[in-house]
């Protein structure tokens, strides 16, 4: 399969760099799966899990929230404002991240209600995937 | 003359001085390398960023957009960000950003513009508190924070976004030291709102993106990002000069304490060597008159 450059970048570190054969993008307005030479997109992401096949095709998990995807014409960069390996992701970081969630609907002014509702549900629906 | 006693008492004083400087410093050096690690981590992330903010904002069109691109349209209300260390002992790294603030903000009003202030870092707040005390909107006090993440700088972002939105202000500045190496930081002033870009470069312009949700709603979420991330930024390579600058100032106080210390070691065994003689001078001359 077709390699492309791919990077997850989180600002405290560089999650991932490398060639990729796919990656699985939780786009705002639904997944997508960027593959080489993917038409330039620019996509906001909602909290959710990438899930990137390297060029071994070893396959990764990695749970971003917040943040945006950057298919420019040479690859992938994806700007994560919080990225955690799958493997380093317990119950404690998500409940953290439910309670954030919950803050932020309880803070939310009337417009932005359903934005950060819509949130917490997909990072509840995301917890009970993971059956912790 | 200062008697023995009181010289071996001041050469004890310095030593356990040179010690302490000397643990400072060992302390600054093994920080300072933390802390380079966390802004050249950094730095992958803000590049990007700024890439992705530049294109966008050059495909909008200008003077269309949302307000913290193109700012207030007016000019009068400027809000400075202070980003000081929270401890001295670091030679004049808060002093030089002071200094630098300082300046800005007795400039601006002396053009009749109003000035409002945020104090990032204790040492900051009270060198400014002496000649701007009104001006201060207020101090974020960053001492219980032991690492700098971006969960620190994100509270301070958000503050300054609703600050911009309530109309408070129109032109925001941030002060910080930047990190060029150990011994050089050099005190830097940037414009956060509107925010400062590159020029973007035609052949980059000419890529048609496709875009998720529209264009508009992007750069509203891209740009309160933009902003956490160049004040997170701002953090980082502020707490890396700032120990990179102790380093340097705890070096030559300990090498001072040194000279010190040696200098009244001299003394300290001529005196006695004098008085030694005297004695024997005394003793012999005493000897001789029986």
């Amino acid at each position: 399969m077709a390699l492309f450059p791919f990077e997850l970048v989180s600002p405290d570190k560089v999650l991932f760099s490398g060639a990729a054969q796919a990656v699985l993008v939780p786009g705002h307005e639904g997944d997508f799966q960027v593959l080489s030479d993917h038409a330039p997109t620019m996509s906001a992401i909602r909290p959710g899990v990438v899930g990137i096949d390297d060029a071994n095709g070893k396959h990764f998990r990695v749970f971003v929230r917040g943040g945006f995807a950057d298919v420019h014409p040479l690859g992938l960069t994806i700007l994560a404002e919080t990225a955690i390996p799958f493997e380093e992701l317990n119950a404690a970081h998500l409940e953290q991240e439910i309670k954030n969630a919950e803050e932020d609907v309880a803070d939310a002014a009337e417009d932005q209600k359903q934005a950060a509702q819509e949130k917490l549900d997909r990072m509840r629906e995301l917890r009970d995937s993971m059956k912790l | 003359m200062p008697s023995l006693k009181e010289l071996r008492n001041r050469i004890a004083s310095v030593r356990s001085t040179q010690k302490i400087t000397k643990a400072m410093q060992m302390v600054a050096v093994s920080k300072l390398r933390r802390a380079q690690a966390a802004v050249e981590a950094a730095r992958p992330y803000a590049q990007r960023v700024e890439a992705v903010l530049t294109n966008l904002a050059g495909s909008a069109k200008p003077g269309e957009g949302p307000r913290l691109l193109t700012g207030s349209g007016a000019n009068q209300t400027h809000l400075l960000i202070v980003c000081t260390g929270e401890r001295g002992l670091c030679g004049a790294f808060n002093t030089a950003i002071v200094r630098l603030a300082r300046d800005r903000a007795t400039a601006l009003a002396a053009e009749g513009k109003t000035v409002k202030i945020i104090c990032v870092g204790k040492k900051g707040y009270d060198q400014l508190r002496r000649t701007h005390e009104r001006q201060i909107l207020e101090l974020v006090d960053l001492r219980a924070v032991r690492t700098i993440t971006y969960d620190t700088a994100r509270p301070i972002a958000d503050k300054v976004i609703a600050l911009f939105d309530a109309g408070e202000f129109d032109v925001c500045t941030l002060f910080f030291s930047r990190f060029r190496s150990v011994i050089a930081q050099i005190p830097t002033a940037q414009q956060l709102i509107p925010p400062e870009l590159a020029e973007t470069k035609e052949n980059e312009k000419a890529t048609s993106y496709d875009y998720e949700p529209d264009e508009n709603e992007i750069l509203a979420q891209l740009l309160p990002q933009a902003l956490t991330v160049r004040v997170y930024r701002a953090l980082l390579e502020n707490a890396a000069s700032f120990f990179g600058s102790q380093m340097s100032a705890m070096d030559n106080a300990t090498r001072n304490a040194g000279e010190m210390v040696k200098k009244y070691t001299l003394r300290y065994n001529r005196t006695r060597q004098a008085m030694i003689t005297k004695e024997l001078i005394e003793i012999i001359s005493g000897a001789e008159a029986l």
